[in-house]
């Protein structure tokens, strides 16, 4: 039937319109497919500004004059984040209620800078990176200071807004 | 025994003519000189890819692309899975093969003129699986989930955020979500498992396509230039004239080429073992140094040594026009000398290249730019620095060590390699001049003006000026400076 179907003569203009509708379906076919698929890919850019406002602990456990490591859970989190979903920062207690929290990560390629309290310095064990105390920069590759957090003081616990990866594109 | 295998082989050979297919292209004429061991590292590539995905799916059995459980599963696999910590290991070292071995056959076609016409697209292809497998080595590594794993991800996404206007973009696509965290795994993963590898076997099928297409390129000679109106017929007449059959005459090196490979890394695989997992991937443990594999130390250590306003650029423009200047290299020289003996800035390329990268790499290795960042409690300051000192001058050794200076400057050859060695600083620097060192910094030194106490200073000047041996002189002020500071 099939081969009686495909002797009978049609129309060019009627191959020419199957042929421009298989296309046109498929086009948008793609395009319907293809929407979501794009669309998922590039889901987290819409998170790009998201931040939150984290609780450190109490500002008694910060001694003035001191820096220290500080822990917190990423506000975003999903279940399955594991060790991955913890953070650390260096909280810097000035004197009072004045603070400096730093990003662990280093500002030239985001490895983990530790704090050195007896020579009041920053180093980065990947490039060499250096910063004094207050965060700026000391020597080695970093173009900028270190990374820091916008903090508040409420009802005697400091608080930093977070939750990004801190970078040269957006810090904190 | 042989009857029935023969009827099933002919029972199949009726349904799919594969082998009727097939034999044209295995037994196609190759020139003679061409079934030469330096033909062999394609096919040993090949073989290591399989190998690779072999491996890859029976890790996959077990790994678990969670990263809450990443890690423990590859500790199972380490500890506990049958053969699960030989393969791994296998995996390992077979990328580390995958891209050595294919960075010889990039090199071999490269000084044989392969990708001159009209094997352009060959070569193109060739040049994007090389960059599909260093991105199967670099989400290779993530997936290894530890430490490196998680701060190797911050130095990706640090580099991706320094594209202008759409660095935030790109760290978060990379990231899958605002942080490195288990999205982030996930991402990898299949990127590793399905993207980046299905991108690999087509790109495999053109490759090969293409060769079978457009012949094996013949062993170059000086004098035989490359024309487009004569090279096709003249490669044609040679392969008719004097060509073998490629099954079993230049087959047979192959087959021992991809033998051989596949052993070495079983070899290194049984002897080296597997690599990692390193310490749990926890960014609160502060103690990481984190280093990249192989592949990636050379740029590791191009990013520590080049002066710091030059990197944006280099990453941002100069890599991506070297790949793309890898990919335009036929478009631009795809006529004349093949032969590398008439083509010295190809040859001379090729040295640089390698030496730079393996300079690079070697520097990876040591790392002298990294602060050795225990350096103030686990090493012992040198008897012989210590001896005879005055109270004053011990007291300096102690703030040498407690300061921790040697986290960047070495004392009888222990300590950081940032900074000059101390060992014999007297012999260099005056009393002043350390001084100013010490409070101003300076030289890629921090300064410790704010940091040291004037006692301190003291007592570490003290020390400093002790470190010269016993037959040379103290540094001396430059005699030239005094006159023209009464001038004034």
């Amino acid at each position: 039937m099939c081969a009686n179907h495909d002797l009978l003569p049609s129309s060019p203009s009627r191959r020419g319109f199957l042929f421009t509708l298989g296309l046109a379906l498929s086009g948008l076919a793609a395009t319907l497919a293809g929407i979501p698929i794009i669309g998922y890919i590039f889901g987290p850019v819409r998170g790009r500004a998201g931040q939150a406002w984290i609780e450190l602990g109490s500002v008694g456990n910060f001694p003035e004059g001191q820096t220290r490591l500080a822990t917190y859970e990423n506000p975003f989190r999903v279940a399955w984040d594991g060790p991955t979903a913890k953070i650390a920062c260096w909280v810097r207690r000035i004197g009072g209620d004045q603070f400096q929290v730093f990003a662990i990560n280093c500002a030239h390629l985001g490895c983990p800078v530790r704090w050195f309290p007896q020579s009041r310095l920053f180093m980065c064990p990947c490039h060499g990176g250096a910063y004094y105390e207050d965060g700026s920069r000391a020597s080695g590759p970093p173009p900028r200071g270190l990374f820091e957090y916008e903090y508040e003081i409420r009802q005697g616990q400091l608080w930093v807004r977070g939750g990004q990866l801190p970078t040269l594109a957006g810090p904190v | 025994m042989k009857k029935p295998l023969r009827s099933v082989v002919g029972w199949l050979e009726v349904r799919t003519g594969l082998a009727e297919a097939l034999t044209p292209a295995v037994t196609h004429p190759v020139p003679r000189r061409t079934a030469s061991w330096w033909y062999v590292f394609g096919s040993a590539t090949l073989a290591l890819f399989a190998l690779q995905i072999a491996t890859g799916i029976c890790l996959a059995l077990v790994y678990v692309p969670a990263a809450d459980q990443a890690y423990q599963s590859l500790q199972y696999l380490n500890d506990q899975a049958a053969f699960g910590s030989y393969l791994r290991a296998v995996h390992f070292w077979g990328s580390n093969g995958m891209v050595l071995v294919m960075t010889l056959h990039m090199l071999q076609v490269f000084l044989f003129g392969a990708y001159k016409y009209p094997r352009e697209l060959t070569w193109i292809a060739g040049v994007l699986l090389f960059l599909c497998t260093l991105g199967m080595a670099f989400t290779g590594q993530i997936l290894r989930w530890d430490q490196d794993a998680y701060w190797g991800l911050g130095i990706g996404a640090s580099i991706a955020a320094r594209a202008p206007v759409i660095g935030s973009t790109l760290v978060h696509v990379l990231l899958g979500g605002p942080i490195i965290a288990g999205r982030t795994l996930s991402r990898f993963f299949a990127l590793h498992v399905f993207a980046i590898p299905g991108l690999l076997i087509a790109l495999t099928g053109l490759h090969v396509w293409l060769v079978l297409r457009l012949g094996v390129n013949e062993w170059p000679m000086p004098g035989r230039v490359v024309d487009r109106e004569t090279y096709r017929k003249r490669y044609e007449d040679e392969v008719h004239r004097d060509g073998v059959p490629f099954f079993p005459v230049a087959a047979r090196k192959d087959m021992v080429g991809m033998a051989v490979v596949v052993l070495a890394v079983l070899a290194c695989a049984a002897i080296f073992g597997p690599n990692g997992p390193h310490g749990a991937p926890d960014p609160t443990v502060t103690d990481a140094s984190p280093r990249p594999d192989f592949y990636f130390l050379s740029l590791f250590a191009l990013l520590a040594l080049l002066p710091p306003w030059t990197e944006t650029v280099i990453l941002l423009v100069g890599m991506p026009l070297a790949i793309v200047l890898l990919l335009a290299l036929p478009l631009f020289a795809g006529t004349g000398e093949k032969s590398w003996r008439r083509r010295p800035v190809a040859v001379l390329s090729v040295i640089l290249i390698i030496l730079v990268v393996t300079t690079l790499a070697a520097l990876g290795v040591t790392s002298p730019w990294s602060p050795v960042m225990d350096a103030g409690t686990a090493l012992a300051t040198p008897v012989a620095y210590v001896q005879g000192r005055s109270p004053l001058e011990l007291q300096g050794a102690l703030v040498v060590q407690n300061k921790q200076c040697r986290n960047c400057h070495s004392l009888g050859g222990d300590g950081g390699r940032r900074g000059p060695a101390l060992d014999g600083v007297a012999t260099r620097l005056t009393r002043d001049q350390l001084i100013r060192q010490v409070l101003q910094g300076g030289g890629n030194m921090p300064a410790y003006g704010k940091n040291l106490v004037p006692a301190e200073v003291n007592a570490l000047v003290a020390f400093l000026e002790t470190l010269r041996p016993s037959n040379q002189a103290p540094a001396r002020a430059p005699v030239a400076a005094r006159p023209m500071a009464r001038q004034n």
